[in-house]
């Protein structure tokens, strides 16, 4: 890194820069369909102390958090067991990957009629957004270990769940930990996603509903919290990760 | 290669053996989900009755054209942010969290800014499949030996002559791979957006019937978007695959 191009000095400048366009793009359209970054940040604060807007985040935070335990618990099990198996990582890897590029949306009114309307239907399409990412991304790590690794494991006569503890899982952990963090935001947009096609609660729903009342203060506050809320975690997340995959 | 073949038409079989069996023993009821040998029937109906054609058509039109601007759009940006080093390293936190951003929550605004039509469609499929174009085309450039770049400037080439003729085809797998990350996000954004809030597509149709429990018409409609989306993903996958081969990098 040399002094003046750090990662931090990038970010702030692009953070600076989305505002000068916002603000830009604010001028340009005016009142009609936009709000200025200072009105947005305003009326965010209004809005995170009514308490109209809290349960429906607390909606959408459940399902998420649900949906992202299922994610990751049923993603790791596919992934392990699949990397195992060669001619199963062969087999089922570009079938994951085709499952990965289809619009996953158009398989919410199945989910819907099968679980209803309510929550199991929105933690079931966001688990389906992140199962995949975390499966494929642990595939390819377990398929990835070095095989002097699982010959060590074999001599020791270690079992599969001992075999899984203490070497699978410490050796993949930079790429699955990729995984995770990719499951996390698909997880997140998969949950809001569900709540503004069809949901009477949650954030998604908050955005639907403010489209009918014509309402930009609502869309341009929760878009933004939505955005920050993401980006943030993703920030987190992406440190993380890289100083994982830079010790390994 | 054919064992792995076997396996693959073994698990969709026996994926829609298990899903028969379920319908038609009644553990998944009618109104939830016909069998599958009912929605086969049904497709070929749905095909010759040509009654969805038009929003085939504008769907999959949509879909080309925020495709094409995003191809288009993302290989010139990454071709110049590959030059302005500067800049490519500020835009890098935006391009290392744009897909964690869930773009389809723009989608609201963009519909009170451009109204409900074509454009907040196309420029949802647009965001999302850009930005996978910009990154791969930066990914590829980072490749070029420095050989074919002094090559370039010997022969006295300017910056967009060494970009066409140089670089740009050097990149080629990459560039492939860009089309099938931009033409796979394209198709999400589209039909996701029409599925969301719309007044015709795709998308629209299958929202649609499921609001009146026309499973006649939503399941293959379903069926015919997962189709497309795998034989796009795979047709370039397998092209993919063959130009790495041929140029002994896979």
């Amino acid at each position: 890194m040399r002094g003046a191009r750090t990662p931090a000095r990038n970010t702030l400048v692009l953070i600076a820069g989305i505002f000068v366009l916002w603000e830009l793009a604010y001028l340009a359209v005016g009142d009609v369909a936009l709000r200025s970054p200072l009105q947005t940040l305003r009326f965010t604060g209004g809005l995170l102390q009514s308490d109209y807007f809290w349960p429906h985040l607390a909606n959408t935070m459940q399902a998420f958090g649900i949906a992202l335990a299922i994610a990751l618990t049923v993603g790791l099990a596919i992934g392990f067991a699949l990397g195992l198996h060669r001619l199963s990582a062969e087999a089922m890897e570009p079938m994951l990957v085709a499952l990965y590029s289809i619009p996953k949306i158009t398989l919410y009114p199945i989910l819907l009629l099968t679980f209803g309307l309510g929550m199991s239907a929105k933690v079931a399409f966001g688990a389906i957004h992140g199962i995949i990412p975390v499966a494929l991304f642990t595939l390819s790590a377990v398929r990835g270990i070095r095989p002097i690794l699982l010959k060590t494991g074999r001599v020791l006569k270690l079992s599969p769940s001992a075999m899984v503890r203490t070497i699978l899982f410490p050796a993949a952990v930079p790429e699955i930990f990729t995984g995770i963090r990719v499951g996390f935001s698909l997880t997140l947009i998969g949950t809001v996603l569900g709540e503004m096609f069809a949901a009477q609660h949650g954030l998604g729903y908050l955005l639907m509903n403010a489209i009918g009342l014509y309402n930009i203060d609502v869309i341009m506050s929760v878009t933004f919290l939505l955005v920050v809320f993401a980006s943030a975690v993703n920030g987190v997340l992406l440190a993380i990760d890289r100083r994982l995959h830079f010790r390994a | 290669m054919n064992r792995v073949r076997l396996y693959q038409v073994g698990v969709i079989g026996g994926f829609v053996l298990l899903l028969e069996a379920l319908c038609v023993g009644g553990v998944i009821d009618k109104i939830t989900m016909p069998p599958p040998h009912r929605i086969a029937i049904d497709f070929v109906k749905l095909f010759l009755s040509a009654r969805l054609w038009p929003e085939i058509a504008k769907s999959m039109g949509n879909v080309v054209l925020s495709f094409v601007l995003a191809y288009v759009a993302g290989i010139a940006i990454g071709t110049l942010l590959h030059a302005h080093r500067v800049a490519r390293d500020t835009l890098d936190p935006l391009f290392a969290t744009y897909y964690a951003i869930p773009v389809f929550a723009f989608y609201p605004l963009f519909i009170v800014m451009f109204g409900l039509g074509d454009g907040p469609q196309v420029l949802i499929g647009f965001l999302l499949a850009i930005v996978a174009v910009i990154v791969t085309t930066l990914n590829g450039l980072d490749r070029v030996p420095e050989v074919l770049r002094k090559t370039a400037r010997i022969a006295r080439l300017g910056p967009l002559q060494t970009a066409i003729k140089v670089t740009l085809p050097f990149c080629a797998p990459y560039l492939l791979t860009a089309a099938k990350l931009a033409l796979a996000y394209a198709f999400i954004g589209v039909i996701g957006s029409e599925f969301i809030m719309a007044r015709n597509g795709m998308g629209y149709e299958i929202g649609y019937a499921y609001t009146n429990f026309d499973n006649a018409t939503m399941y293959p409609l379903i069926l015919l978007i997962l189709l497309l989306s795998i034989l796009m993903n795979s047709g370039l996958s397998h092209w993919e695959k063959l130009l790495l081969a041929r140029r002994g990098l896979r």
